[in-house]
């Protein structure tokens, strides 16, 4: 490896505050994106939580756990845990540590304002969960919240639309953070098309927060004003459209969900070179397809609603596009494989879940591809064939390149190489009982089980039983992480290199493990960035 | 015979995919694909569906071939040596972006065309206004007296309260029986205008090939006919998330010969003053 170019004495510049001091006022870079991390870690384990009794009430045919309506908050509360609370905070919390690390800057740009986006997120999330405790429980309405259904839960109703208010404006400032850190805070000689694909693609998630968490927050207050203040927006009976609800959200809904993905798409972008020891195949096709797809989800919100009764020119319109962003996606996929090809590939976990990603993205993509085709989506659209198509995007998606990212800079973060056994164990669980658990979701959506239903025709119970065993061993299996990643922090070997994976390649390999307090306190030399860049 | 098993294809390849490649025993575990229903529309559906499926398959295994050709031999462990100068290559960029575009060009051809036949609702010979509330469906025969309130059947109702004692198993149809099925007649083409007095529902049966939401304030048309040789019944749900009892107000469609269809009119015309009940009622004449 390069020797460090960062003296010892660069450590001394380490006045952080100590104790409690040091979180609340907390301005590091590191330290928030740390809290950032577990805060999405202890949201993920209860929006899974929620998930398990799900998936026992559907064990079998018949109702034996749970009443109907706790069975709704459940899968809406599961809904929007995993959305805002782990996926989202997880993708924030990575973009901190890693990007002043990646563009060569000593921290992000606007410090205070990151303290900000960080701190108003526990409040947000006890307001959420807080709403289970209130009289009438949580709001039972599906993550889409949809009036009127919506307009009928109780005190949860302007709980959770304040909770999303809070988680929007931490959004938001999140978000302006990062585009004013990548804009300004690269190191000299780092041009835009130099950037590793994480900033990239971070860059674009960023622009697509500030355009579309508004646009929710809009939504939700025109509900509020419905409910508390005699508009009708939504309220047919006043002149409203309930539909009108449908495409704001949806508006909003579908770039939500490259959100999710985009910044998935970089760490993906950034791990296979490392382990193929090879460089990206096609980065600036990687960044124009991400660019395009940022464009194309603007305009594709109507497949959410080929149903609700859209003229035939607008369905066919929304039909197109969607079948359109499939390409730029083909894109992606290819610059992987063709990444591995003729590379010298070697299975550390970050390439596996890596690796498990690009298949298993895939099937999500093609059942995506089916669902455009207004015809067969006809029958598709509320079935279980929809829940498996964004569970296949969103968990051996979103949530393995979360994994595959944490196994790849845990060394870099901590100073300390965890325990690789347990997490191939970790991988090859989570991997196996994921499909276990989702695949047969398509059989059961395609055999005509509505999704969002608390019992079911007893015809659909052998699906289910397999779906369910496979929800507890993945649920299970998840306590790997934490305990893996507590066990490198107290307990795992030092990493004694700038890099403990000998492919890797990229500013945050040049800077010593564990990272200094202030990561690039000088700017990275011309030479530096060459070695970084050099594969 | 061979039409049926290639129907299944795709449940038993995905079955081999996730590991399991256990034989189908119980009927359950048969319940891997769409039906194909019995009008025109579903049928025509049904081969979309099955088409998308293939190119699917057919993309899945040339990126998934070539992905398993590299992960074997393109590995540190056999002495792969990286070629590292392979950065980019145009010519090979255009090819994997044109090609994609024309293979969905093909399929958004006959999705479009079958999209247009469906959405196509004139000439009815018969109108049914479908009324959605929580938690059940309103059923009127338009220009007759005959209207009615369609409801999970009672042995149903009983069997799902919570902890109910009664074996699902036990009820003949559980959660996909009614007490007033919907009876329409064979080869005529039926057109559904559908509402709701409350929150937003969706009208679903499989086997007809319509899904069409119920939205307050507003009339969504949908039409289906049912082919001459397919009487029968058939069940279907509400497909919109509606409230606590979502899970319960399932849709059955009994399909009859014309002639049948007209003495069950005429039959339910004469006791007419029984038929408009429930909650519906109010709400569904404001449409
Ligand atoms: C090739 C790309 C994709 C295509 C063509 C596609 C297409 C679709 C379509 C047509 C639907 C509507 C299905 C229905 O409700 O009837 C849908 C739903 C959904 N998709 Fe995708 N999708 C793609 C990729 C993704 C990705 C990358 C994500 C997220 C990471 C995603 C997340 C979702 C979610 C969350 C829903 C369901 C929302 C809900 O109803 O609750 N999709 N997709
Ligand atoms: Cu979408
Ligand atoms: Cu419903």
């Amino acid at each position: 490896m390069a020797e460090s170019h960062l003296s010892a004495a660069h450590a001394e510049h380490d006045h952080k505050p100590y104790g409690w001091r040091r979180w609340v006022f907390a301005t590091n870079h590191k330290d928030i994106g740390t809290m950032y991390l577990i805060l999405s870690g202890i949201m993920f384990f209860i929006g899974g939580s929620a998930a398990m009794v799900i998936r026992a009430q559907l064990f079998k045919s018949g109702m034996e756990l749970v009443d109907p309506a706790v069975f709704n908050s459940l899968t809406t509360m599961h809904g929007l845990i995993m959305i805002f609370g782990a996926i989202m905070p997880a993708w924030v919390g990575l973009a901190n540590w890693m990007i002043p690390m990646q563009i060569g800057a000593p921290d992000m740009a606007l410090p205070r304002l990151n303290n900000l986006s960080f701190w108003i997120l526990p409040f947000a999330f006890t307001l959420m969960l807080a709403s289970f405790f209130v009289p009438g429980s949580a709001i039972a309405g599906g993550w889409t919240m949809y009036p009127p259904l919506m307009q009928q839960f109780g005190d949860s109703f302007p709980m959770m639309i304040f909770a999303i208010h809070l988680m929007g404006i931490s959004s938001i400032l999140g978000a302006i953070n990062i585009i004013v850190t990548i804009m300004n805070l690269r190191a000299p000689g780092m041009s835009l098309l130099r950037m590793p694909l994480f900033v990239w693609t971070w860059l674009i998630t960023a622009y697509l927060l500030i355009a579309v968490m508004p646009v929710l927050a809009g939504a939700m207050t025109m509900q509020l004003t419905d409910h508390f203040f005699g508009t009708s927006f939504f309220n047919a009976a006043g002149g409203g459209d309930p539909v009108l609800f449908l495409h704001v959200f949806w508006f909003f809904g579908h770039p939500e969900v490259y959100i999710l993905i985009l910044p998935a798409f970089g760490i993906i972008s950034e791990i296979i070179p490392s382990f193929a020891r090879k460089p990206l195949f096609g980065y600036e096709a990687m960044v124009y397809a991400t660019a395009s797809i940022a464009f194309l989800s603007f305009i594709v919100w109507g497949h959410h609603m080929f149903t609700v009764g859209m003229p035939v020119a607008a369905q066919l319109f929304f039909m197109l596009s969607t079948m359109l962003i499939a390409v730029p996606t083909g894109v992606k996929v290819f610059n992987w494989v063709a990444t591995m090809w003729r590379g010298s590939m070697s299975f550390e976990p970050p390439m596996l879940f890596a690796i498990a990603f690009v298949f298993l993205f895939t099937v999500g993509g093609l059942s995506g591809l089916m669902l455009s085709l207004v015809p067969s989506d006809y029958q598709y659209h509320g079935t279980y064939f929809v829940v498996a198509h964004f569970h296949y995007v969103l968990v051996p998606g979103a949530v393995f390149a979360i994994f595959a990212g944490i196994y790849y800079w845990l060394p870099k973060w901590s100073g300390h190489m965890y325990d690789m056994r347990l997490a191939k164990w970790h991988f090859w669980l989570s991997v196996i009982f994921v499909n276990v658990l989702f695949f047969p979701m398509h059989f059961l959506g395609l055999a005509g089980m509505p999704r969002r239903i608390a019992d079911y025709a007893p015809q659909f119970t052998d699906w289910n039983m397999v779906a369910s065993i496979g929800g507890f061993v993945f649920g299970a299996s998840q306590l790997l992480l934490p305990y893996i990643v507590w066990k490198c922090v107290r307990s795992g070997k030092p990493v004694e290199a700038n890099s403990p994976w000998d492919g890797a390649r990229g500013l945050e390999w040049e800077l010593p493990s564990p990272a200094p307090y202030h990561s690039w306190e000088f700017p990275p030399t011309e030479a530096v960035l060459a070695h970084a860049d050099k594969h | 015979m061979k039409r049926a098993t290639l129907g299944k294809l795709p449940g038993i390849l995905a079955l081999a995919a996730a590991g399991g490649a256990r034989r189908a025993s119980a009927s359950g575990w048969d319940l891997i694909n769409m039906p194909r229903g019995v009008t025109n529309v579903s049928t025509r559906i049904y081969a979309l569906h099955m088409m998308a499926f293939w190119v699917c398959v057919g993309i899945a295994v040339v990126v998934f071939g070539v992905m398993i050709w590299s992960l074997i031999f393109h590995r540190r462990s056999r002495g792969a040596v990286p070629d590292v100068t392979m950065t980019h290559s145009t010519k090979v960029e255009i090819v994997w972006t044109i090609v994609p575009v024309v293979i969905l060009v093909s399929m958004a051809l006959p999705a479009a065309r079958l999209l247009v036949r469906i959405n196509n609702n004139t000439d009815p010979q018969l109108s049914i206004r479908v009324t959605g509330f929580q938690w059940g469906w309103y059923y009127h025969y338009v220009g007759t007296h005959v209207s009615f309130v369609s409801k999970l059947s009672a042995s149903s109702n009983a069997a799902r309260q919570l902890d109910s004692g009664i074996s699902p198993t036990s009820v003949p149809h559980y959660l996909l029986s009614v007490d007033h099925k919907l009876v329409v007649p064979v080869g005529e083409k039926i057109r559904l205008l559908i509402t709701s007095v409350d929150v937003i529902h969706s009208w679903w049966v499989p086997d007809l090939g319509v899904k069409k939401a119920a939205i307050p304030g507003f009339i969504n048309q949908a039409s289906f006919t049912i082919a001459p040789n397919k009487p029968g019944v058939y069940r279907g749900q509400c497909a919109e998330l509606c409230g606590r009892d979502h899970a319960f107000m399932p849709i059955v469609v009994r399909a009859v010969s014309p002639a049948q269809f007209a003495a069950w009119i005429a039959q339910r015309s004469a006791r007419q003053t029984e038929a408009v009940t429930g909650p519906a009622a109010a709400g569904a004449t404001r449409t």
